[in-house]
């Protein structure tokens, strides 16, 4: 082959909102790069082979395991970390619940966690309790925390419906 | 665990790609929505020297109905196909199957394309197409060729797929009057790997089955079809009675392999399990009123 494996790609992606320019190896996945090219920590690497969600993040306004994405293949795209959620506002709802239910202990699975309910009370605000459980079914809590995790979900959307009922 | 060293190349265009892969064979590995090939490279379960990402040809993404065909573009995604309204009128068995499939964050990726080209025996979009009839399109150097779903699927990982040949589509056709469809299987937890699943789909015309086609997945090295219980099932007037037999016919004409949880008697006791809920489900949902149970 003509091309050595160890070239770097330059790769040009907005994360968080802010256009950023890197150089990337092409075997580097997404949340490695966040993590140590980027200092975004809070995407964390359970099994890196996509079956525990402590990866998730937002690709495209989209959520993807962040270990099954390569950062060459983000390249043009926009990236969403709970680091973006927080700083936005926009996932405030689901940690004030998170915290009100005690919905973690150690914490390794929350960030995964609250990106993958913010897609589910965004794309289905009328989600049952038991469509939050399918949803959330991805992503693994060892603390085995998630009674706690479903009523916070459940909260936020229950509260979404009586805003939405009262405006 | 990380991917061992490779390098990656993102085609402008079909041919381009296929140039790609004529040359550099086994050596290149085609990515498109990744949700299987990265999850084996990152446990080094397969170490190719280049990705040819075909995720930049957008003429591969997407659903259209053309006549009586619905085409479904290799690069479509899960969740694409899960939220058609075009899939959900026509193909109605493929909406049904769609959220079965792993979790929504790998439904945001994965490809239909994908999920048919690696042929898992136990994924849902293969026993889908073999159950509708579909076709899968194939572009090689000589051009474009279809083959029929029945011949592609060949032996576990296996299908007629020549090396030089990208797989850019899928066409199934699309619903008549009088068809049904039924999707379902059985996993321990939402999203797992199916112990085993049923795709069907037949006419269902005053109280009788045509053209019935029940697809399983998961306890073969291919989606196959259930010959003996459709047998039973053709032309005739469904009730408990052809229920019952069509279902024993089709656990004796398995020989489901096990797996490291599940014995081939229980896997051929669900695979009946499936097709009995599926055949009731037709006869509640067409039962005239007058009907008594």
């Amino acid at each position: 082959m003509s091309q050595r494996p160890e070239h770097t790609r330059r790769i040009q992606l907005h994360i968080n909102g802010r256009s950023e320019t890197h150089e990337v190896e092409p075997r580097q996945h997404l949340v490695d790069f966040l993590r140590q090219d980027c200092g975004l920590t809070g995407s964390h690497l359970g099994c890196e082979h996509g079956v525990c969600g402590a990866c998730t993040v937002r690709l495209d306004g989209k959520v993807v395991r962040g270990c099954l994405v390569l950062a060459v293949q983000a390249d043009g795209r926009r990236v969403e970390t709970v680091e973006g959620l927080s700083e936005t506002g926009e996932a405030k709802a689901l940690q004030d619940a998170f915290v009100a239910r005690n919905a973690l202990q150690c914490g390794f699975c929350t960030s995964g966690m609250l990106m993958a309910a913010q897609e589910l009370i965004t794309t289905q605000p009328d989600a049952t309790r038991e469509d939050v459980r399918a949803w959330m079914s991805g992503n693994y809590c060892r603390c085995t925390g998630y009674q706690s995790i479903v009523d916070a979900v459940c909260d936020v959307l229950a509260q979404r419906r009586t805003e939405g009922a009262a405006a | 665990m990380k991917a061992p060293a490779f390098d990656h190349v993102k085609p402008r265009t079909i041919a381009e790609a296929l140039q790609l892969m004529q040359a550099h064979g086994d050596d290149a590995r085609v990515l498109a929505g990744g949700q299987t090939l990265l999850a084996t490279l990152n446990m080094r379960l397969s170490e190719p020297r280049l990705l040819i990402d075909i995720g930049g040809l957008s003429e591969l993404r997407g659903i259209c109905l053309d006549g009586n065909t619905l085409h479904i573009g290799a690069l479509t995604t899960h969740s694409a196909i899960e939220a058609s309204a075009l899939v959900a009128e026509h193909a109605p068995l493929l909406a049904q199957a769609a959220p079965h499939i792993a979790h929504r964050a790998i439904r945001n990726l994965g490809t239909f394309g994908g999920s048919v080209a690696y042929a898992d025996p136990s994924a849902e979009w293969p026993a889908c197409l073999l159950a509708l009839d579909g076709r899968v399109v194939l572009q090689g150097p000589g051009g474009v060729r279809r083959v029929p779903a029945s011949d592609f699927f060949l032996d576990l990982y296996t299908t007629a797929r020549q090396d030089n040949e990208l797989l850019i589509g899928c066409e199934v056709p699309r619903r008549q009057a009088n068809d049904v469809f039924v999707f379902n299987e059985l996993a321990r937890r939402q999203g797992d790997y199916a112990i085993v699943g049923l795709a069907m789909a037949a006419q269902f015309d005053h109280g009788q089955l045509h053209r019935p086609r029940l697809a399983l997945l998961g306890v073969a090295s291919t989606p196959v079809r259930a010959r003996a219980a459709e047998a039973v099932l053709e032309g005739r007037k469904l009730d408990e009675a052809l229920t019952a037999s069509a279902v024993a016919a089709l656990r004796a004409e398995l020989s489901p392999y096990g797996d490291l949880c599940n014995s081939p008697a229980t896997k051929r006791h669900l695979a009946g399990v499936l097709a009995e809920r599926a055949l009731r489900s037709l006869l509640a949902s067409h039962a005239p009123l007058t009907a008594s149970a």
